[in-house]
């Protein structure tokens, strides 16, 4: 994106304010400390169910979900947890939803995978791939038909591009002109199938690009890049109140769950992929051009597991949802008629 | 007894759409062809140039995309009514209903509803064969989290919409094809319907049928036939598939100890077996008979006339079903 504002030799953090920059990192730091402890709370049987964990595309949801304005939507997948945790949803309620406690933020029922926030706009946490896109597309409609000005961000994987409701999806946002960021989050693999083993076209922004949307693609594992594309791709959706396919190419650095045993991919790709891991290559760049000192890492560091450590007290003490509860909340209690 | 109007099914069906269009900003109509076509069953003919292309809203043939849509919409403030042509293409748009509109509300600790109509036409008896004569009405009523509705009357036609476009959940409605030429009358100072209860259409003392959408006509057909024998049956026309009302059935077959069930699905899994079911756990000992049914022949539905009057419950195989009841056989 916008690559005639890079002045060569200029490393990019520096074109913005360092209170952000440093947001940023945190938020990346955030993401990975609270999935670090889930992992861990899994292995001790205190979150159960699938988990997907997101370490390695950090800079996607810090970068993206900080370019958002507070009346945005968000529509995302059943890898939400970072989500969820940038855009405000507390991390306490996010812990007690992973240990299926009431205090959890969809009051324990749905786990790792259906995290949702009415105050965040947080619509979820959709466990079927591509099952967000046609509601982001209803959401926008809404807007539009209501006449506000908000976007609604949509968050799926490249294999949701394999779905037809991507393609049924896109279109109508595009036929209607409707202000959704389409985000696909391109690590490369739906669960353990390769890109260019599910996709006839692996060019995806070529793919969208055929609906007649603006579509760009950006380094999803450089933070600074995510928050520049996404901005500038906010704005034109914005001004053009159409919608815009952005694409972040990033990769996951562990299993897709905790139950893959990842034979479809080598170990020494992984390892290559690690070296641009997006924490440690932000916070070098940012040390390098002097905004960030080790202490003040260590800082954010401490910060970020003390959060997870607060949340984790607070999923153990709080209190399970009775069955009669649950039960009775499928339907609303008094119908009218 | 006060004034009444003749109109038919179809116009009964727009009259609602109109009133809720013009009562409410926040309801608009959505689905393949309800514009500049005017309604596949011409439900929405006219109210493309009175409401305007935003509110009554062509789509693409999408009926994962648009039926998702209207979910979005529903969350996002506004009160869809989403016409799926026929039943047949819901299941190109079942994940967006099932795992989307139905789930929403509970999966989200009750956050977030989805007040979203989807209308859809059903059944079979137009000779238009196997892809375009389902009757899955009884599926969806499998499904926690939605409410299905199957007028079968005109006041049903005109009625129904309101209450559903009220309800804070998704609502499913079922509109028999064969019913929209139907003619009835309609009061004038008509009032509104209830989506709450079964009703009875028809009072006996020897026999209930259980029945909705389409097949209602076929078992008050069948019980004028079964009158002239001598047997009176009372004809319960279930309004609402899900949830079921218990207490209209089982308040019948306690006095009639005896039930038939008229379903146009096919009878393995269907709503009948699942009224059946609750007839038996509820009113088992009142019953003089075992529960009957007459469901559609479990056959992919054929073309010609004759193949498709065969597969679909007939009067005659109700009024076979029910003299089997009594111990009597047609002879």
């Amino acid at each position: 994106m916008s690559s005639s504002k890079r002045a060569p030799g200029i490393d990019a953090v520096l074109r913005h304010p360092r209170e952000l920059m440093i947001a940023l990192l945190k938020n990346m730091v955030r993401i990975r400390r609270f999935e670090e402890r889930c992992a861990v709370l899994y292995g001790e049987t205190k979150i159960r169910g699938f988990l997907h964990l997101y370490i390695g595309e950090e800079a996607v949801a810090a970068g993206a979900i900080g370019a958002l304005s507070p009346e945005d939507a968000i529509v995302a997948t059943y890898r939400e947890h970072g989500h969820a945790l940038i855009r405000g949803v507390s991390p306490d309620a996010i812990m007690a939803e992973m240990f299926g406690k009431r205090a959890g933020c969809s009051r324990g029922r749905g786990g790792s995978m259906h995290l949702f926030d009415a105050a965040a706009r947080f619509y979820g946490g959709n466990a079927i791939v591509g099952g967000g896109l046609p509601i982001a597309v209803g959401l926008a409609l809404a807007d539009k038909l209501q006449k506000r000005d908000r976007v609604t961000a949509c968050f799926f994987g490249e294999g949701a591009m394999a779905e037809g409701a991507f393609h049924e999806a896109i279109n109508l946002a595009a036929l209607w002109q409707l202000p959704v960021l389409f985000c696909c989050e391109n690590n490369l693999y739906a669960m353990g199938t390769a890109l260019a083993r599910s996709e006839s076209q692996t060019e995806l922004t070529v793919k969208a690009a055929s609906y007649d949307v603006e579509t760009a693609s950006a380094d999803g594992m450089d933070v600074v890049a995510v928050h520049e594309a996404t901005v500038a791709a906010l704005e034109r959706v914005r001004s053009t109140q159409a919608p815009f396919f952005l694409e972040y190419k990033t990769y996951r650095f562990r299993a897709h769950s905790m139950f893959d045993p990842e034979l479809y991919r080598d170990k020494a790709e992984v390892e290559e992929w690690k070296k641009r891991g997006p924490i440690h290559n932000f916070s070098a760049r940012l040390k390098a051009q002097g905004l960030l000192t080790e202490e003040a890492f260590l800082d954010i560091d401490r910060e970020a597991h003390e959060e997870v450590e607060r949340a984790v007290a607070f999923a153990e003490a709080a209190e399970w949802e009775t069955p009669e509860e649950c039960f009775a909340d499928v339907c609303a209690p008094e119908t009218t008629g | 007894m006060s004034a009444s109007q003749k109109i038919t099914y179809r116009e009964a069906a727009r009259q609602a759409l109109h009133e809720a269009l013009t009562q409410d900003e926040r309801v608009f109509l959505m689905g393949e062809d309800v514009g500049r076509y005017g309604g596949t069953y011409a439900v929405s003919k006219g109210f493309y140039d009175e409401f305007g292309p935003d509110r009554i809203r062509d789509t693409p043939l999408s009926e994962l995309g648009f039926v998702g849509a209207g979910v979005g919409a529903a969350l996002g403030g506004m009160r869809p009514v989403v016409e799926v042509m026929t039943v047949n293409f819901s299941l190109l748009a079942l994940d967006q209903i099932v795992n989307a509109a139905a789930l929403m509300r509970h999966m989200s600790g009750g956050q977030f509803n989805v007040p979203l109509v989807i209308r859809m036409a059903t059944g079979a008896g137009r000779q238009l064969a196997a892809q375009h004569s389902h009757s899955l009405e009884g599926w969806y009523a499998h499904i926690a989290g939605i409410k299905v509705l199957a007028p079968a009357t005109i006041e049903d036609a005109r009625g129904m919409l309101r209450p559903a476009l009220e309800d804070p959940d998704p609502v499913l409605i079922f509109e028999h094809a064969l019913l929209y030429n139907m003619q009835g009358e309609l009061p004038v100072d008509f009032s509104g319907v209830d989506i709450r209860h079964a009703a009875v259409r028809r009072t006996g003392k020897d026999v209930t049928l259980i029945t909705y959408g389409g097949m209602l006509w076929k078992a008050l057909e069948a019980a004028e036939q079964l009158a002239k024998d001598g047997i009176e049956c009372e004809v319960i026309d279930l309004r609402v598939l899900r949830p079921l009302d218990d207490a209209t059935i089982m308040d019948s077959v306690r006095r009639t100890h005896r039930a038939v069930i008229v379903d146009e699905g096919w009878r393995t899994g269907s709503l009948s077996a699942e009224v059946t079911a609750r007839i038996v756990e509820q009113a088992f000992y009142d019953l003089d008979a075992p529960v009957a049914r007459v469901c559609s022949e479990e056959v992919p539905m054929p073309y010609p006339k004759h193949l498709e009057d065969a597969a679909l419950p007939q009067p005659e195989k109700i009024i076979r079903a029910v003299k089997g009841l009594f111990g009597k056989t047609d002879s």
